[in-house]
């Protein structure tokens, strides 16, 4: 009788063993900025609930694409899941880095549907605008507009701003309003301080001018290429609307921006901004939480607006990033078994308590929502608006000519605008015909 | 009865690998001990450079590997030596060669000069002079752009104070035709000790007896440094030049630090568009056709200096 319960206990824990999967190391790639720090806070809920250990691989912005790219080139095994840009899905799906996730997604019951609709065809489609799924809608970002809300509620600057430009200094309801504002405090002495207007991308050797200078293209007309006809790019990127856009942000910055931004993308924009030195920055979202909580401009001493509109559009640049499983990982089902925890209702509203922009619907259609954070009507707004940058293989290409070509007339002033988008329909042509897309 | 080391390994030697040793004439043993290194030269180096030749002719894309690589002749060579940008990029690497060499060497080899001087403090100064060059080139160019900063930074300050300009009224990093001397400054303040370093060799090697044999046959200081130091050291300079020009041809981190290759394409070095041609564009057959076409050029450019400066050293 000891015998045999000794043995049918044996039997029960055999059982057992086999019948749960062993516990993996996962490691989870991404970029080193705010966001990153809470998902490692969030991931704690799934290490308990899985018995799967998380590690994790941040790399900072300027450096995220080359490093992560390259891991992904080469096949390797460092990252089992990835939460990649939003322009790598193309080349990501295309070039078999990402493992798809449409059969996961049946099997699990995940539907696109519970997602914001913007961040499903920015960050998990491809071909864009098919129902072919390569990640989960991760991280919702759009660049937005923060503004010193305690300067703009000065009596003597709201007087001298009606008297100058014959209405309330407030909120822009276009970019031409929001240039007036940028030119209204750039130099102005503050309590003995010399501020400026406003700063804005301008980075050259990553992606910052081009995330910063669609703001200004798309809403005066801009469009990649023809809608009817893709890669019809003659008469699209180069239009007169288009051309008058990319005057405007030279404009902007020779005029209202603070002296030596030749070089400025995120991080500079923030720590402008935090230490007094400007009325408005450019940024996308993820920087307003740290804004509400930082000593100098937060607790109600800024403000938060999408992205002015133009004279023949309103558009917002996309951020964000969708979360992958990279298919050269040997440990794919743990991976998956992580994305199927993350996109839980109760996991995704966590997300967006500790920093995280959450993509679901659920989180962001709950009626609390648009007054959780002073900012979070400003998101919901912004997300409305959105337009990404290529989504294609050759993503990377069309981004550095973008770089080189917007860089070299609006910082460097060589040249004119014309010939700037001009060069740079040569240069995305001769791209796309070595892609064959042409 | 004790015996040498290498008497006691012949003895260990099985007799038929030492009767097989023994057959091998000098040079098969001589192969036998380089065969390594020259393996190794082959795998890392030789193998390499042979592959690149071969992608330089190519379309090959390292991130499109379901793509089909075709043969496509000197397309590449074409391209990039009948691309303006490329030139362009060209001229900014001659512009920040030149000057830094300039700069490098008249200071570096003034600095040696009064440094070779004894003097109370010589050693401390020495070591105060020597400090940039043990900086990282990222932490040097992220420091300049903080002192280049139009409202904090000390540079600006410095030059405004000198010549009563506004300190914010010109950007070093953001100014097309300041940028290019941006990067010379920042790069002339690291390595010039590096330069100094070399030329004190040369005027700690020119023995005293010399410059004792000139004062007995009166010849002036002006007369002994152009007809004895210049001369003598001149071997040490032209290697600090090869030294400097080498390095300074592939500079690419202070660079990338403190303009990112801006404003436009400005300081875009050669080193920086390879790079983003090869790792950020992915062209890899074209980028290997430009790293083929550096190669030549400062190959060809090396060893011409080379001969010179072994002319140099024959005098």
């Amino acid at each position: 009788m000891k015998n045999s319960l000794k043995y049918s206990v044996a039997a029960a824990a055999l059982m057992t063993m086999a019948g749960t999967a062993s516990a993996d190391d996962l490691t989870l790639c991404w970029a080193s900025w705010d966001p990153a720090n809470a998902l490692i806070e969030l991931s704690k809920d799934f290490e308990a609930a899985s018995g799967h250990s998380m590690n994790f691989e941040f790399v900072p912005w300027p450096n995220f694409a080359d490093r992560m790219l390259n891991e992904l080139n080469s096949g390797g095994k460092l990252c089992d899941l990835m939460i990649g840009d939003s322009q790598w899905i193309g080349g990501g799906a295309e070039n078999g880095h990402y493992v798809k996730l449409n059969d996961f997604f049946d099997a699990e019951g995940i539907t696109m549907d519970d997602f914001i609709p913007a961040t499903v065809t920015g960050y998990a489609e491809w071909p864009k605008n098919t129902p072919n799924y390569w990640a989960l809608p991760a991280f919702g970002d759009v660049v937005g507009w923060t503004y010193r809300k305690d300067w703009f509620d000065r009596p003597d600057l709201q007087a001298e701003f009606k008297e100058t430009y014959g209405r309330d200094l407030g909120v822009p309801a276009s970019l031409d309003e929001l240039k007036d504002i940028a030119q209204f405090f750039q130099g102005r002495d503050i309590d003995g301080t010399t501020v400026y207007g406003a700063a804005i991308y301008t980075e050259r050797g990553s992606e910052g001018i081009t995330m910063g200078v669609t703001n200004a293209l798309y809403n005066y007309g801009f469009e990649y290429n023809n809608p009817d006809t893709p890669y019809e790019l003659e008469g699209f990127v180069n239009s007169e609307s288009a051309v008058a856009g990319l005057e405007f942000y030279k404009e902007l910055y020779d005029t209202a921006t603070p002296p030596g931004s030749s070089n400025w993308y995120m991080g500079e924009n923030i720590d402008a901004y935090k230490s007094g030195q400007v009325a408005l920055q450019m940024n996308f979202a993820f920087i307003w939480p740290g804004v509400e909580a930082d000593p100098n401009v937060g607790g109600g001493k800024s403000g938060y607006f999408p992205n002015p509109a133009g004279p023949n559009g309103h558009f917002a640049q996309l951020g964000g990033q969708g979360i992958s499983v990279v298919s050269y990982s040997d440990k794919q089902d743990a991976a998956l078994e992580y994305i199927k925890w993350f996109a839980q209702p109760e996991i995704q509203a966590r997300w967006w308590e500790l920093g995280g922009y959450s993509a679901l619907k659920a989180v962001v259609e709950d009626p609390g929502f648009a007054t959780s954070q002073p900012y979070a009507q400003t998101f919901l707004d912004s997300m409305a608006i959105v337009k990404d940058f290529w989504a294609e293989p050759a993503y990377a290409e069309l981004l550095l000519a973008m770089q080189q070509r917007v860089h070299d007339y609006v910082i460097a002033g060589n040249g004119t605008a014309q010939q700037a988008l001009d060069g740079l329909v040569k240069d995305w042509t001769e791209t796309f015909e070595d892609e064959g897309k042409i | 009865m004790s015996h040498t080391p290498m008497e006691r390994i012949a003895r260990a030697t099985p007799a038929p690998m030492a009767r097989k040793v023994r057959g091998l004439s000098d040079r098969a043993i001589a192969w036998i001990f380089v065969a390594p290194s020259i393996f190794l030269l082959l795998a890392v180096n030789i193998f390499p450079l042979i592959w690149t030749i071969r992608l330089s002719f190519t379309n090959y894309k390292v991130n499109r590997p379901n793509r089909d690589v075709e043969f496509i002749g000197l397309r590449n060579y074409e391209r990039i030596l009948t691309d303006p940008d490329v030139w362009a990029t060209m001229q900014a690497t001659a512009h920040f060669l030149i000057w830094t060499i300039v700069f490098q060497v008249l200071i570096g080899f003034t600095l040696a000069f009064l440094i070779n001087k004894k003097f109370k403090g010589n050693d401390m100064w020495t070591t105060i002079i020597v400090f940039p060059m043990m900086l990282s080139p990222a932490v040097v160019g992220n420091f300049w752009t903080f002192l280049y900063q139009p409202q904090i930074g000390l540079f600006n300050y410095a030059i405004g104070f000198l010549t009563g300009a506004d300190p914010s009224s010109f950007s070093m990093i953001g100014d097309v035709n300041l940028a290019p001397w941006a990067i010379v400054i920042a790069d002339t303040w690291m390595w010039t000790p590096f330069v100094m370093l070399i030329c004190l060799a040369g005027l700690r090697s020119i023995p005293d007896s010399i410059y004792e044999a000139a004062e007995c046959d009166r010849a002036s200081k002006w007369r002994q440094f152009w007809t004895i130091t210049i001369p003598m050291a001149l071997p040490f300079l032209m290697l600090a030049v090869l030294f400097r020009g080498i390095e300074n041809f592939k500079m690419f981190d202070l660079v990338v630090q403190l303009t990112g290759g801006g404003p436009g394409n400005t300081t875009t070095l050669t080193s920086i568009d390879l790079k983003r041609e090869a790792f950020e564009k992915w062209r890899t057959g074209y980028s290997s056709a430009y790293a083929v076409i550096l190669f030549v050029t400062v190959f060809g450019l090396a060893s011409i200096y080379v001969k010179a400066l072994n002319k140099v050293k024959e005098r």
